[in-house]
């Protein structure tokens, strides 16, 4: 190849080097409870296939998924899973070409954190009482 | 032969294509934001509950249909997800590689999922079969 520049070209600065900021933050949080939904999804998948197969593997199931352990990770996973959801709709709305303004990202970013811990308290008071 | 800058640039963009990685994300994100309220609301309550009673709720078509939705939508969303995390971290065959292991994982769990609510929705119910049977 003709491009004589190879191996010279500028790099882009590393993550470590920037402080942290609510608008970085708010957005790796995405990343984060995404991939660790993967967790509550195999749970979930593993309490209906045992539901098809019978009472025994039934009971195994919900077992482990009442267990303490059980709750508290589908317990975390209601946050990660409104967090996720919340910083979606600021990504769909941004897409739309909702508030690009940097004042709005961090408004919208502290609002993903809030509003996820305050329906993941209300979905833990409905289960409470259902 | 002289290349001007810009034409040694060009096509060397990061992906070259990916409007339907885009799309896919979008469509599968406002499907999951009806979806995953109503399937929280209406699996959380059955979860804990006895054998009988979870047969008899997801015989259900409406919580049937809720479940199965929801699961096949997360699994093509996460696909998607997870490949935007791959393309970022991983590079060459491995990136290859980890994508269709990927991809088998998770059309495979969503199909077992699937055919599992299927077979639910779809069981006899217990008072229409002859006392012998059971």
């Amino acid at each position: 190849m003709a491009d004589v520049n190879r191996g010279a070209r500028p790099l882009s600065p590393h993550i470590m080097i920037y402080k942290p900021q609510i608008t970085s933050i708010s957005s790796i949080f995405i990343r984060i409870t995404g991939q660790a939904l993967i967790v509550a999804t195999l749970m979930i998948v593993w309490w209906f296939v045992a539901l098809a197969t019978g009472p025994e593997a039934f009971a195994i199931a919900t077992w482990w998924l009442t267990m303490p352990l059980g709750d508290l990770v589908l317990g975390l996973s209601v946050w990660a899973l409104w967090y996720h959801l919340l910083g979606g709709l600021r990504h769909l709305y941004w897409d739309a070409g909702g508030s690009m303004e940097i004042e709005w990202a961090e408004r919208l970013g502290w609002a993903c954190f809030i509003g996820a811990t305050v329906l993941t308290l209300l979905t833990w008071l409905v289960f409470l009482f259902v | 032969m002289y290349l001007t800058d810009r034409k040694r640039a060009a096509g060397l963009g990061a992906a070259k294509s990916g409007t339907s990685d885009v799309w896919n994300m979008q469509i599968t994100s406002w499907a999951l934001l009806v979806l995953v309220p109503v399937f929280v609301f209406t699996f959380g309550p059955v979860l804990g509950e006895g054998y009988v009673e979870a047969l008899a709720y997801y015989r259900n078509p409406v919580t049937a249909t809720i479940a199965a939705a929801t699961i096949l939508v997360t699994m093509l969303h996460f696909r998607q997800g997870f490949q935007t995390l791959i393309d970022d971290y991983v590079r060459g065959e491995t990136r290859k590689m980890t994508l269709i292991a990927a991809s088998f994982v998770l059309y495979g769990l969503g199909l077992l999922a699937l055919i599992s609510i299927v077979r639910v929705a779809l069981s006899p119910v217990p008072a229409l079969v002859p006392a012998v049977v059971l």
